[in-house]
């Protein structure tokens, strides 16, 4: 008998909880900040679902109302993409240690 | 056009990247290679997807108009955004990832066909259980966030909005929804997806009205994580690793970090999300006050204080955001070290209001990391210290959390300020805190009042020194 492939996308979805939760306990609390932004840009990589619903219009009209709504979230996930890892790289470039010379 | 397997190995390893990036977090030196492949992993994803769809025909120009459109806005904003204002840019970046997952579910659901999900009216029945759900989770975090975000903003009260049978008017929404999905799942009508996403915006913006401005960094927190799962919602629906290792990532971060927040404050998850802190004993702890006696001193007698200190430790808090006093008390912390005497910085959990505010708006000050201490680390050193200087921060220094069982925030950690030889507290007034109650510290024999901003009182210590 065969899986269903939704297990496996279960499986990968239930283990991944738990490496997220390993990975963010291990995060250092004064990078916190960068920690949501950076998660809020790799979560924007919904825009794969996007890109798909944009391009669903075939090749007499791009544009009907189920692509509309993917254009339009391809815009925000954009958004999302490079302002989040942006500003996370602004944040970060900011961490500096002690310098020794005093 | 790349085949299903080869495309779903490339998303395996963008998931991985941004497992990668989120490791790198662990310490800030190996933070911005982690941002590097959180990026990379991006690319990848976003290439595949393009690969794999293969035949697009003139679409695709305008896939990159929009991608250009939505990046130069990010850019813009992410350049521009002032560090003090983090907490909005993050709750209004959480607002969009709902919005776009809100978006993408509408799509599918209009167009299945796009995403071999069934036709339109008989979609997979596993596929529409996943696109609702990812579709409700979205819409109330696109709502919920648009509220944290106004509440922070300051264009919305921060203080909490309760009225009667509020909760019960939540639990009864959400019922609704579980039961909206059913019968979504069962009819195929599209009158019942919108129905299904109205309310879902509703009972976002009121799980977050009653919620108050000191609360926001539990609340944020929360909205990481909601949106984490609608993004995972919608990989399920999408059959897309990448999505779901993601989504599976940002939800349990944001769920430790509200776990970190609410432990910083001794409350319960549920204490906070169902709101109304300090609203409710407002008036009985106002009325019992007497009159106490506080010594207020200023900059000149603060300089004198540390001058002849050897250690200063700094409490930093959500009042130095406000007056952006980062910058004057780097450089009052410099000309101290310049005397010699050592200087460390004190970070309660929940000082600001979102989770590590107070190190970014340090590091924005070049003030170096290693000098920055978490409460645990730091907490017994106060009683070695000579001067503990308080600034915007109230609450968590307040004793009254250690002695004081019918306090609010009893029990809740605090910095052991008042263990100091003296402490030196900037405040506007004596007004209390958020928590709505005095802060006792205020009264003690070793504590010198510094009436004035944040800003301007630092600057003029600094000139006494």
């Amino acid at each position: 008998m065969e899986i269903d492939p939704l297990i496996f996308r279960l499986s990968i979805f239930i283990l991944s909880i738990f490496v997220g939760y390993y990975v963010v306990w291990s995060v250092t609390p004064s990078l916190h900040t960068p920690l949501m932004s950076v998660t809020n840009a790799i979560s924007s990589v919904i825009i794969v679902g996007a890109i798909i619903a944009g391009l669903s219009g075939n090749s007499e009209s791009i544009f009907n109302t189920s692509s509309i709504f993917g254009f339009l979230a391809i815009a925000l996930a954009a958004i999302n993409i490079f302002g989040g890892f942006l500003v996370t790289q602004r944040m970060l470039a900011m961490y500096k240690k002690k310098k020794k010379d005093k | 056009m790349i085949s299903a397997n080869l495309s779903a190995i490339f998303y395996l390893v963008s998931g991985v990247l941004f497992i990668l990036a989120l490791r790198g977090l662990s310490s800030p030196e190996t933070s911005r290679q982690g941002n590097f492949f959180g990026i990379l992993g991006m690319i990848i994803a976003v290439l595949v997807t393009f690969l794999s769809i293969g035949n697009f025909s003139n679409g695709f120009i305008f896939v990159l108009i929009f991608i250009l459109i939505g990046g130069s806005i990010g850019a813009f904003i992410a350049y521009r955004i002032p560090m003090t204002a983090m907490p909005e840019l993050v709750a209004g970046f959480h607002s969009l990832v709902g919005l776009a997952a809100v978006f993408v579910a509408i799509s599918a659901f209009l167009n299945p066909e796009a995403f071999n999900l069934g036709t339109p009216g008989n979609i997979k029945l596993g596929s529409l259980i996943e696109m609702s759900i990812g579709a409700a989770v979205g819409a109330i975090t696109f709502s919920g966030s648009i509220i944290a975000f106004l509440k922070l903003q300051g264009i919305m009260s921060g203080s909490p909005i309760t009225f009667k049978g509020q909760h019960l008017l939540n639990a009864i929404i959400l019922i609704s929804i579980v039961a909206l999905i059913y019968l979504l799942c069962s009819s195929q009508s599209s009158n019942l997806f919108w129905i299904l996403l109205a309310v879902s915006f509703l009972v976002g913006f009121l799980l977050i009205i009653p919620i108050g401005g000191a609360d926001m960094p539990v609340v944020i927190s929360m909205l990481n994580s909601y949106s984490g799962w609608a993004a995972a919602g919608i990989g399920f629906t999408l059959e897309n690793t990448a999505l779901i290792i993601t989504g599976a990532l940002v939800g349990s971060s944001g769920a430790i970090l509200s776990y970190i927040m609410c432990k910083g404050m001794n409350r319960s998850f549920f204490n906070v999300i169902l709101g109304g802190f300090g609203a409710t004993d407002d008036t009985s702890s106002k009325s019992t006050k007497e009159q106490r006696p506080v010594k207020s001193g200023n900059a000149d007698d603060a300089a004198f204080l540390m001058k002849n200190a050897s250690s200063v430790i700094i409490v930093p808090g959500y009042g130095m955001a406000v007056a952006q006093a980062q910058h004057a008390l780097r450089e009052m912390v410099d000309t101290l070290k310049k005397n010699d005497i050592k200087v460390s910085y004190a970070i309660h959990p929940v000082a600001g209001r979102m989770p590590g505010h107070m190190n970014v708006l340090l590091a924005e000050a070049n003030v170096p990391y290693d000098e920055v201490f978490e409460l645990e680390e730091i907490n017994n050193d106060f009683a070695n210290a000579d001067v503990a200087f308080v600034i915007g921060a109230n609450d968590v220094t307040n004793p009254v959390a250690k002695t004081d069982p019918q306090s609010p925030i009893y029990g809740m950690p605090v910095l052991d300020v008042e263990k100091c030889k003296s402490v030196l507290f900037v405040k506007r007034s004596l007004s209390p805190g958020y928590a709505g109650i005095d802060n006792d510290l205020f009264y003690k024999e070793n504590t010198l009042m510094l009436f004035a901003d944040a800003k301007k009182m630092t600057e003029d210590i600094t000139k006494n020194l």
